[in-house]
């Protein structure tokens, strides 16, 4: 245990927390038990619990039942400030950082240090560079936190966190917008904070990531503590199962399908410095698995193919014929489809239900004159929801109150009922959990098998690897590397080819 | 209670309720003695009299006034039919009844009953208060000349109810907010797209000036024949449209922020208006120019009310049934993700502003044929009568969502406030004070109905 030798008291015991919701009990009966210099992660499909638990402890919701202590002693939430007085800092994915502050503003934002009313900057520089320095932080504090990158925001919490004399730090899904390196340098931060005797509740869905820092596990599911174990107890697959609740045969099924004559040309793709001539096809039933380090211009390509942004050069063909995209409303027509990375933003109306979604990109299909025929559109959706799988309350359910897998498939559903013949998915697993993520992935297999071209945009490289018939990888807007023999590649091969020839031959 | 305000009816139908609360409101603040004028009530004094004797001659006595006069023809057709004989019908003031009355006494003419309507027979002619019956009154007639000795005062029975529920009253009130519900219609689905359109009371001014010129200029002036005025209205509606299209055009094209184009085109419609009409309204004489505004198609229903509730039908049909109202609400709710999934978001927006901008001509025109001419002056401040109107009926200025309907609701939960505090007497300027309240209390309500009714979130 982490925190062995430090103190016979936990320092923080959760005993029997149990909330409910109109109609869901979202936790029941929880005990956690968080050790001083521990990192302990949390593990859970969405809709596990884990969100709930994590709004108890800043404060955002009280629990129904059950109690909390801090270094032994009852502790009451009742508000965020609570929380934050008894020292527990949440680290959630949006940052609470004003854009235009610098990161020393935000870090003292509500607590200046101040003589006479006014603010002593000195004073906060050498605290912020004494807090930096904790971290192994290089950041100019006097930066606007608006152009310092996510993982550097990313400290900037964390060293206000660490400002505020904070002894417990959540942190929910840290690496998820994080590219491999940066988030090498956070579990650098997560060790120092660990070193320094701070309790880490650490969640995330990346299993590498929770073999590497995490003391213990505890699994949530259905609301219910699945058990807690020391790391070393767990191999991959039994974290999995446990979180799953059935056990998969395998991580990544891959499933081969039989490669056809080529469906989608891209030739001479340009625009600006993020995309430059950009060539590649992809044959029918073929996944192409397209990676590289975060702005390597992977996404802005799927944009140009999608016509969401307008190509300066280049020649997009479907079939062999040549396509005139000038908006997604063409590529749509001609049967391309892109489920974004950002479902949130840019792939649901979150306010409308799912049916409204579902048909959006459809509604010609479904409309005589202009008039939507709504049963035949909610039995098109009945359709999908039984093939995908998708957990919904009914078909008005507001988009924006499912979890990540399900809003996942209702952005296929509505592509499918489209009868896309290129799909591209832009980190088709992202913020989702594990069990979901093997449905996406048995579902890129069967739109394969039915003889689909299919882009796989991905920075998980496992992912990559193990779901790819053929991997690009670009560099600063270029290709610079095929794999075709993906059985024989390795995460450091594509690594190589990410970080580009110009750093190879440094 | 907690239930209650969490159930799928408040949520949907909260505004319809308190729309309700208000009419009961008025309903009882207004009670009262109601003394009728209406067609039934000359019935019902015809029978009464026929009742009591049935070869009754009987003098008819009514003020000037439609209401009056309608009574007064009623009740003599009604007696006629009967087998009454209405000696005579005396029409204007006190004084001219007496003297009509003097001449039947001189001329010997046998009267049974007078009959008047309640405020025509409470004067100290008809009904003088005991002591005071002079020789001008009617029981003073009554000793003088034996004719009218036996002439007995006969109105319409009175009843209590309320003077804020009668037809004739809520008739009015939908009227009066026919307009601005109707130009309603296009601000809802502007405000379901997050944008706002502030340009739509110069419009209306626009709208009518310009018709009223072009009737006058080219139409034939009060020689105007049918197709001359609708060609005319048709064209001032279309401007209107355009307007709107340059707006739709400038915020999708050009991306500048709505509030801003179509405040540049609220100045520059009601600039030209007046540079038009040359600051003074424009009239129009032209026969059935006042079909729009001021007649019934349907007996009793003024025809724009009639119009109102055609477009708000056809409004609700294409918010909820159509692939375009469906692209509405998505351009509002996420016009990234509605664009990415091929809808036109352009085509969409530029289709809103210039509907809103055509419901804005219709408005005018309605204006214009109510008052038979193009004022520059109308439409002031319309425009936030409006997005009142739209925001009291639930439709959040942050897009996505809001209902047709509700925006109906709204304007009449407007126009109902109104009309209720002048009938219960409350000043100008304290209907100003109740109205920001009730925007405020609007607004209120929809955040706490987001998130549930907790004042903490």
């Amino acid at each position: 245990m982490g925190g062995e030798g430090t103190s016979d008291v936990p320092l923080l015991r959760i005993a029997g927390v149990a909330k409910a919701f109109p109609g869901v009990l979202a936790l029941k009966g929880i005990d956690l038990e968080l050790w001083a210099g521990e990192v302990l992660a949390l593990l859970g499909e969405n809709g596990a619990g884990k969100s709930t638990l994590i709004k108890i402890l800043g404060g955002a919701h009280q629990p129904d039942e059950g109690t909390l202590e801090l270094d032994g002693k009852p502790l009451e939430i009742i508000q965020p400030a609570d929380s934050q007085a008894a020292g527990i800092a949440i680290i959630y994915q949006e940052f609470n950082l004003v854009p235009g502050l610098s990161a020393r503003e935000n870090i003292f934002l509500g607590q200046e240090t101040t003589r006479a009313g006014f603010i002593v900057a000195d004073e906060e520089r050498r605290r912020v560079d004494e807090l930096f320095e904790r971290l192994g932080a290089d950041i100019d504090p006097e930066v606007p936190c608006g152009e310092l990158s996510v993982a550097e925001q990313q400290e900037v919490e964390i060293a206000k966190a660490l400002s505020q004399n904070t002894r417990l730090i959540v942190m929910d899904e840290p690496t998820a917008a994080l590219s491999p390196s940066e988030v090498e340098r956070l579990l650098q931060v997560v060790g120092e904070l660990k070193a320094q005797g701070i309790g880490v509740i650490y969640i995330s869905h990346r299993l590498n990531e929770i073999f590497e820092i995490a003391d213990r596990v505890m699994v949530l599911r259905d609301g219910e503590r699945v058990g807690t174990r020391s790391i070393g107890e767990f191999t991959r697959d039994s974290m999995i199962e446990m979180m799953v609740g059935r056990s998969l045969d395998q991580e990544f099924p891959k499933v081969f399908a039989e490669l056809g004559k080529e469906r989608l040309a891209v030739n001479a793709l340009s625009r600006g410095n993020r995309v430059r001539d950009v060539s590649f096809g992809i044959r029918s039933g073929e996944v192409l698995g397209l990676t590289g380090l975060v702005g390597a211009g992977r996404t802005e390509t799927a944009r140009l193919i999608f016509g969401a942004d307008h190509p300066e050069g280049g020649t997009i063909e479907l079939d062999g014929k040549r396509l005139q995209i000038r908006s997604p409303r063409d590529s749509v027509t001609a049967g391309i489809c892109l489920l974004t990375e950002d479902r949130k933003a840019q792939g649901l109306v979150l306010g409308q239900s799912v049916r409204e979604n579902f048909g959006l990109p459809n509604l010609p299909s479904f409309a005589r004159l202009g008039f939507i025929d709504q049963k035949r559109e909610a039995k098109a959706l009945d359709v999908h929801v039984d093939k995908l799988r998708i957990k919904l309350t009914g078909p008005d359910q507001s988009a924006g109150t499912l979890s990540g897998g399900n809003q996942q498939k209702v952005v296929l559903a509505k592509w499918l009922e489209r009868n896309a013949e290129v799909i591209i998915f832009d980190e088709p697993t992202r913020g989702i959990d594990v069990g979901a993520k093997y449905e996406i992935y048995q579902l890129i297999n069967q739109l394969a098998a039915a003889g689909k071209a299919i882009l796989m945009i991905s920075s998980e490289l496992p992912e990559v690897l193990g779901m790819s018939d053929r991997i690009l990888v670009m560099h600063e807007g270029r290709l610079t590397g095929e794999i075709t023999d993906v059985a024989n590649a390795t995460q450091a091969d594509i690594m190589r080819l990410a970080v580009g020839t110009a750093d190879m031959a440094a | 209670m907690k239930k209650f305000l969490h159930s799928k009816f408040v949520s949907e139908y909260g505004t319809l309720l308190v729309l309700l609360v208000l009419f009961a409101y008025y309903t009882v603040a207004t009670w009262g003695v109601i003394h009728p004028v209406s067609s039934g009530a000359a019935r019902e004094v015809a029978e009464k009299i026929i009742s009591q004797k049935k070869d009754a001659w009987v003098v008819i006595v009514v003020r000037k006034g439609d209401d009056e006069q309608a009574f007064g023809k009623e009740l003599k057709a009604q007696l006629e039919k009967a087998g009454g004989t209405v000696v005579q019908t005396i029409t204007g003031a006190p004084s001219d009844a007496s003297d009509a009355l003097r001449e039947l006494g001189e001329l010997n003419k046998t009267v049974d009953y007078v009959a008047a309507p309640h405020e025509a027979a409470a004067n100290g002619v008809l009904n003088p208060e005991q002591g005071k019956e002079g020789e001008h009154s009617l029981p003073g007639l009554a000793r003088k000349h034996k004719s009218l000795a036996n002439a007995k005062v006969i109105e319409p029975d009175s009843y209590e109810w309320s003077h804020f529920l009668t037809r004739t009253n809520v008739l009015k009130i939908a009227n009066h907010i026919s307009y601005t519900a109707i130009i309603a219609i296009g601000m809802t689905m502007v405000i379901i797209t997050a944008g706002i359109d502030l340009s739509v009371g110069s419009l209306m001014a626009f709208a009518a000036v310009i018709t009223a010129w072009m009737i006058q200029q080219w139409a034939g002036a009060a020689e105007a024949t049918m197709a001359g005025l609708m060609l005319c209205c048709l064209g001032g509606m279309g401007l209107c449209g355009l307007f709107g299209t340059l707006s739709g055009v400038m915020v999708t094209t050009f991306r500048v922020p709505a509030f801003i184009v179509t405040l540049g085109v609220m100045m520059i419609a009601r600039g030209l208006a007046h540079i038009i009409s040359g600051t003074q309204p424009i009239s129009v004489e032209a026969q059935g120019f006042d079909w729009l505004g001021s007649q019934s198609t349907i007996p009793g229903v003024p025809n724009p009310v009639t119009l109102m509730v055609l477009l708000f039908i056809l409004a609700h049909i294409l918010m909820t049934h159509t692939t375009l109202g469906r692209y509405i609400y998505a351009v509002g709710g996420n016009p990234e993700a509605a664009r990415l999934s091929g809808v036109p978001v352009k085509r969409v927006l530029v289709f809103v502003y210039a509907l809103c901008g055509l419901l804005a001509g219709l408005a005018g025109m309605i204006n214009a044929s109510l008052f038979s001419s193009g004022n520059p002056k109308f439409g002031e401040g319309e425009e936030l009568q409006v997005i009142a109107a739209v925001v009291v009926g639930g439709t959040s200025l942050a897009g996505g969502e809001g209902r047709i309907l509700g925006t109906l609701i709204g304007a009449l939960i407007i126009a109902v406030i109104y009309s209720g505090m002048n009938q219960t007497g409350v000043g100008e300027h304290m209907q100003k004070v109740v109205f920001g309240l009730l925007i405020l209390a609007a607004v209120l309500l929809d955040q706490l109905k987001k998130r549930g009714f907790k004042l903490r979130d």
